[in-house]
């Protein structure tokens, strides 16, 4: 058994310990949110919180996640869609697809969280995440909003 | 594509349904309402259920996996409607229930950029309909004429007396009203919801992960298959060991799919996949197994000087003039296959039993989806159904079910027990039906003062056709190869008046399977024709606007778009030292755009591309917010493959198997985007895909103007240092 703490709830998961975190989080836990993009943390849809961090759990064994520390997934950053990424995200209306969106803001979160005010070229190296449709536009005035940074 | 898809559809429906003369809005057919069986509310029409409490369900045949037509569609009925747009939610009828009311929600693919436009009018007819229907029910309630009663926001008032009735406490007695017959339609001068930047529909469970796509459905008691794929192109398999995986944990079946598949099923995905990986397997690698890019151009390059090729556009006598030029201007240029790589990679969930055969999945045409099942499944299509997802990008790539018949092939194997199909990212990478190769020999004649009075243009490549529809093929040739380059018609015409021209195509098919991506032909036609306009124009010593301008007298409505821009971006001053720029335009899916792009490239030869202006005429703009969203996404889509992507073949198989070594564009490579929405209200284009077409060109043509330097082939990568 391994022992986990996710969205602030200690789960205890039956899993091979070289299983990539992110099919923990989607079948052991059941919480879909976090998505599966590429498998090789080259594309971002899986990206969590880890103590604040973000990760690209799709290339993180769970085996190396201690049991005390916090995992946030897109689930828990917010009960109700108060974050000010999220606020943001749906002024602006954000996401197409969405596909990528739970990534894309749970990058978002950690860069703020990291520096509230950040540049364009902060904000354009801390988003590495692939969103297909194109949605980088958007994404980056977002972030201005949240941040208090006039467009 | 038009007439693919028409083909496509009605061959579909041949096999399917005996007939689907129109559509019947309001039309009941007893023991079939699925609302009322469901112990629901009863349907105002097909399109139209509102709830005791006001709530109204407007249904959508279209699919939304992005583009907004979700939100598009159900404006186009609210407003027709005259409800409460805070009200409205949507529903997504299944295929199944469409065939058993002789397809009273019509076509339900969604490709082409069509959502809208092919809808709009039965979809807003829908909407008006039940509107007529609440009034008349009101009408009725207070015995009054319906001349006195008038409509807005859910309500229907008695103007004489102020009475008011809620939508919510009509629609039971509306429902059972006999709806009029010929309704008008609103002016779109008059619009209140549709043709407004309302936010999304669906926007609130994209941001904290509630919203459900095909890949995140469950079913209780649901298995998880993983499979490989023959990577050899027209490949088998040959083999595979079991044995060696059996035993793993979580793992419950192997299964030999087809001649070219093997799944693993276990109690979770990744069991499932680690199984199969460790399994080991051996392909018959096929009839290409040899094959490489080069092979591929090599066919390509005796395609375009070959004497047979099917003719797309002619007029007057393009090799005379070409012969008697002032002076000739030749180019040839390049465009590899994509992929499509929607985020969401190819899943779905199969419950199968003699009985019948239900699916989930993400679809762009459930009603094709529902045909493979059936088939796949082995029974009579009414016994099966498709419940569609949310889809993580489509692109085209969810046209096709292939994805669909596997899983359905392995949930037999284990009757009454969901499956849940997911192809890894490595196997959707590689089993893509790609956007066409193809290349192009252009030949220009000017004549002493510089105007172009003859051009010639062979295209030779894949035809996506021959592959995906041969039924759309005309004696052979398919029509598809020209879009934008058309003489006439709605969807794509060629924008420039020649003297004489000659389009042709020399039909080359590698074994590499083509399909429609994202903006399809458009995106290699104008990246060819505009690339060699511009090159014509400096030839000519001419300015690249206005040597446009002086062919397009006769095409007011492209001319516009591009003036459109060139007036933005200010084309008559120079642009600050250092930048450069380009135009360019085009036509396609009935919409008329165009883009300038400036670009900077540094003394290390990398671009910078500073700032896009791009135009569109779309006729009617449903929810302009959303129409610039699909303008910016188009471009983050075209400059991928424009700058980065390219799918090659070696020794048989697609190379690039993941986004490692397929690179999508990022935020810091994605340009500011001025998008101008200018329509003219009087026709109804597409806004998906179109402004894909001049993305690369106009970028590639402010290349040129920043370093002289052609680039011909995309992607552009580092060709620019290498020169
Ligand atoms: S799925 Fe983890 S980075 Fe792509
Ligand atoms: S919104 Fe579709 S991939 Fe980002």
């Amino acid at each position: 058994m391994i022992r986990l703490t996710i969205n602030g709830t200690v789960r205890e998961v039956d899993v091979e310990p070289d299983t990539p975190l992110l099919w923990v989080i989607r079948e052991q836990i059941g919480l879909t949110g976090t998505k599966y993009g590429c498998g090789v943390a080259a594309c971002g849809a899986c990206t969590v919180h880890i103590d604040g961090q973000p990760v690209r759990s799709c290339s993180l064994p769970v085996s190396e996640v201690k049991a005390n520390q916090k995992i946030t997934t897109i689930e828990g950053l917010s009960p109700d869609l108060t974050h000010p990424i999220q606020k943001a995200w749906l002024e602006l209306d954000v996401p197409q697809c969405g596909y990528c969106q739970s990534g894309q803001i749970m990058a978002a979160a950690a860069l703020l969280k990291e520096k509230p005010k950040p540049t364009d070229a902060e904000i354009a190296e801390a988003m590495s995440n692939i969103c297909r449709c194109g949605t980088y536009n958007r994404i980056k005035a977002a972030i201005k909003r949240a941040a208090g940074i006039p467009a | 594509m038009s007439n693919a898809f028409e083909t496509n559809r009605r061959s579909f429906l041949a096999g399917t349904v005996a007939s689907t003369a129109g559509f019947t809005l309001g039309f009941h057919i007893p023991g079939i309402d699925s609302a009322a069986a469901q112990g629901q509310t009863p349907e105002l029409n097909a399109w139209v259920v509102v709830k005791p409490d006001d709530t109204v369900v407007i249904r959508v045949a279209r699919v939304e996996m992005g583009q907004g037509t979700l939100t598009g569609l159900a404006q186009l009925v609210a407003e027709e409607l005259e409800c409460d747009w805070k009200k409205v939610t949507t529903d997504y009828p299944t295929p199944g229930e469409n065939l058993k009311r002789n397809r009273v929600w019509g076509n339900y693919q969604t490709a082409g950029s069509r959502g809208i436009r092919d809808s709009q009018d039965y979809v807003r007819k829908g909407g008006a309909t039940a509107r007529a229907m609440l009034i008349q029910a009101a009408a009725n309630q207070w015995g009054v004429p319906v001349s006195e009663c008038y409509t807005w926001k859910g309500v229907v008032r008695h103007r004489p007396t102020n009475r008011e009735l809620r939508y919510g406490q009509l629609a039971e007695a509306a429902a059972k009203l006999t709806p009029p017959a010929d309704v008008p339609l609103k002016d779109p001068k008059n619009w209140t919801i549709a043709g407004k930047s309302l936010p999304r529909l669906d926007t609130k469970s994209k941001l904290d992960g509630s919203q459900i796509y095909s890949i995140d459905h469950k079913m209780p008691g649901m298995m998880l298959a993983a499979v490989k794929i023959c990577p050899y192109f027209d490949g088998k398999l040959k083999s595979y060991d079991a044995s060696k995986i059996t035993s793993m944990k979580g793992v419950k079946k192997v299964v030999k799919v087809d001649d070219t598949t093997v799944a693993v099923i276990a109690d979770t995905w990744w069991r499932a996949k680690s199984a199969i990986d460790q399994m080991p397997i051996e392909w018959d690698k096929g009839p290409h197994a040899k094959l490489s890019s080069d092979d591929v151009t090599k066919m390509l390059v005796e395609g375009l000087s070959a004497d047979q090729a099917f003719i797309g556009n002619q007029a007057g006598d393009a090799k005379t003039a070409l012969a008697s030029a002032a002076k000739v201007v030749e180019a040839t240029y390049a465009v590899p296959h994509q992929h499509h790589a929607t985020m969401e990679p190819m899943n779905a969930t199969v419950v199968w039993t003699p009985e019948k055969c239900e699916v989930w999945t993400a679809t762009q045409n459930a009603e094709s989806a529902l045909a493979t099942a059936a088939t796949a499944a082995g029974l009579p299509i009414e016994k099966c159904d498709v419940y569609r997802l949310n889809l993580g990008g489509g692109f085209g790539r969810r046209t096709a079910h292939d994805f669909v018949r596997q899983a359905v092939l392995i949930a037999k194997e284990m009757p009454g027990v969901p499956v849940k199909m997911i192809w890894s990212r490595e196997e959707d990478m590689t089993h893509g039906y790609y956007h066409p190769v193809t290349m192009a020999k252009l030949r220009g004649a000017l004549d002493k003062d510089g105007n172009l009075v003859g051009l010639h243009m062979r295209i030779s490549g894949q035809s996506i056709l021959s592959t995906i529809n041969p039924a759309g093929l005309q004696n052979g040739r398919d029509p598809a190869t020209f879009q934008g380059l058309n003489p006439s018609g709605t969807e794509g015409v060629f924008g420039y008046g020649v003297p004489n021209l000659l389009i042709d195509h020399a039909m080359r098919n590698p074994p590499v399977r083509p399909g429609f991506w994202r903006g399809v032909n458009n995106n290699q036609n104008a990246f060819y024709l505009e690339s060699f306009i511009d090159e014509l124009a400096a030839a000519a010593g001419q300015d690249p606007l206005e040597f446009r301008r002086k062919m397009m007298k006769n095409h007011p409505k492209h001319l516009a778009v591009l003036n459109a821009v060139a007036d933005r971006v200010g084309w008559s001053k120079p642009p600050a030292p250092g930048i450069y720029r380009g135009l360019a335009q085009h036509m396609g899916y009935g919409s008329y755009v165009a883009a300038c792009a400036e670009v900077s490239v540094n003394a290390k030869k990398e671009v910078t591309i500073h700032r896009i202006v791009a135009a569109t005429n779309c006729g009617h703009a449903v929810n302009p917010q959303q129409i610039a969203a699909q303008i910016e996404g188009s471009f983050a889509y075209g400059l991928t493959a424009g700058l980065l992507g390219e799918i090659t073949v070696k020794d048989g198989r697609i190379v690039e198997e993941n986004f490692d070594t397929y690179p999508i564009l990022k935020m810091d490579q994605m340009p500011a985007v001025e998008s101008i929405v200018i329509p003219t209200n009087d026709f109804w284009g597409g806004v998906g895909e179109p402004t894909i077409f001049v993305a690369t060109p106009a970028v590639f043509n402010a290349i040129a103007a920043a370093t002289g330097k052609r680039i011909r082939k995309l992607p552009l990568g580092d060709q620019l240092a290498k020169a």
